[in-house]
């Protein structure tokens, strides 16, 4: 319950936290925190305001995010609270924590690689298998299951893996 | 009982931003006709998650053109509730599908065009613009990486690929001078810093298509007799058929919502 007592500064954590723990609806292991989505939670007199950023243009993964965020600052007593979605500066996997990318690797979804090599058109990328480390592995489509991802195959193990797209 | 066109003001920016919006609604409802028939798995999801993006693009900007325009039209409203005429892609984005080559010939010219467009956009005096630009080019150079590694496979690959590619090279080819052309609105957009002329990246759109193109053995076709309208609302007759499907709901069920 948000009481007088609380320091303006607390609630606004505590908001945060709120926020920070609602997991993206395609990968589960990951808080909207870790991708770097949740940009900002500021205190607007009676209400909380989120800002959020979409990963990609069309991610139909942005409306249920809003929708969660919503219901997670109602339970933590932040009634009405409104969410606004920022465009700018776009959205990249740099953002991605390092603790992200541990829980992508151990979840067998390979984690992005630093946005410099994007605009190499043909560029070659080493990408290891998320299950056995081996960086003897093959491109199977540019693109995978949701917007975020492509698909790989490991030469080595043989398993076929996703790999979040650098971005 | 018929469902009434929406009227539209359209001021240099509302219909600046109204012609990007459709063509990339436009070329991602193409896209999304492959859902289930493409040749492969692979390249089912591939277009479906391009014309995803593309989607994605066109709601940002209707979003914007509505918000600039400052009546009662919406996103939804602006795509579902125009006609032919009120349309103002490419002529080239709305060309049918026809066969995987042409598909992605068609694909391969457009984003060609957008990697280099967005990028330029990036720096426009319009804040909104500018993200959108930002957001839009990442997903640009991405699709041109998927189409040209296709064009290369396609052309450099057996007798029947190279020639369907070359087929659709030679077919889609006068749809391509209208991505550069502008009128007299968007010149004054441009002369304020909030557009970029598009002419200026005639030569290097160029030289990207030259340099896939050699290591696809295709060749550009050298005539430059050229097709345009489509920012002018004049189209060719497949906008009508595509806009009888995609606005089918709306104009049998009016105000439908989910």
């Amino acid at each position: 319950m948000v009481t007088a007592l609380d320091s303006k500064s607390d609630l606004r954590q505590r908001a945060w936290d709120a926020a920070a723990s609602v997991v993206d609806p395609e990968i589960p292991v990951l808080t909207i925190a870790d991708l770097g989505v949740l940009r900002d939670v500021a205190l607007r007199g009676d209400h909380v305001e989120v800002a959020i950023t979409p990963t990609y243009s069309g991610c139909p993964a942005m409306n249920m995010i809003a929708l969660e965020i919503e219901l997670a600052l109602e339970r933590a007593g932040f009634h009405r609270p409104k969410v606004r979605t920022v465009l700018s500066p776009a959205w990249t996997t740099d953002w991605m924590s390092e603790e992200g990318r541990q829980k992508l690797r151990a979840y067998g979804i390979a984690p992005p690689q630093a946005s410099g090599s994007r605009r190499a058109l043909f560029g070659e990328q080493a990408v290891a298998c998320p299950q056995c480390g081996s960086e003897n592995t093959e491109l199977l489509s540019e693109f995978g299951s949701t917007s975020c991802k492509a698909l790989w195959r490991c030469k080595s193990c043989r398993e076929p893996f996703d790999y979040f797209k650098c971005h | 009982m018929p469902v009434a066109n929406i009227q539209v003001s359209e001021t240099p920016l509302v219909l600046y931003t109204l012609r990007r919006a459709d063509d990339a609604l436009i070329l991602g409802h193409r896209l999304s006709e492959w859902c289930g028939h493409a040749p492969m798995l692979e390249e089912d999801m591939a277009l479906s998650n391009i014309a995803l993006d593309l989607i994605g693009q066109a709601r940002e900007l209707y979003t914007y053109a509505a918000k600039v325009e400052g009546k009662d039209n919406d996103e939804d409203k602006f795509a579902y509730l125009r006609d032919v005429r009120q349309y103002r892609n490419l002529l080239l984005v709305e060309q049918p599908n026809g066969d995987f080559a042409q598909t992605l010939v068609r694909q391969f010219f457009y984003s060609a065009f957008a990697d280099l467009y967005w990028r330029a956009m990036m720096t426009s005096r319009d804040a909104t613009l500018a993200a959108i630009a930002a957001k839009s080019e990442k997903e640009s150079a991405y699709h041109l990486r998927h189409a040209s590694e296709w064009i290369i496979r396609l052309g450099d690959g057996t007798e029947e690929s190279h020639a369907r590619a070359q087929g659709a090279i030679d077919h889609l080819w006068s749809f391509t001078s209208e991505m550069f052309a502008v009128d007299d609105g968007e010149r004054t957009l441009i002369d304020v810093g909030i557009a970029i002329d598009p002419a200026t990246l005639r030569d290097r759109w160029l030289t990207t298509l030259a340099n896939v193109a050699s290591e696809a053995t295709l060749s550009l076709p050298q005539n430059n007799w050229m097709q345009q309208g489509g920012r002018a609302g004049r189209h060719s007759e497949h906008l009508g058929h595509l806009l009888s499907e995609l606005q089918s709901m709306q104009r049998t069920f009016p105000g439908l919502t989910w």
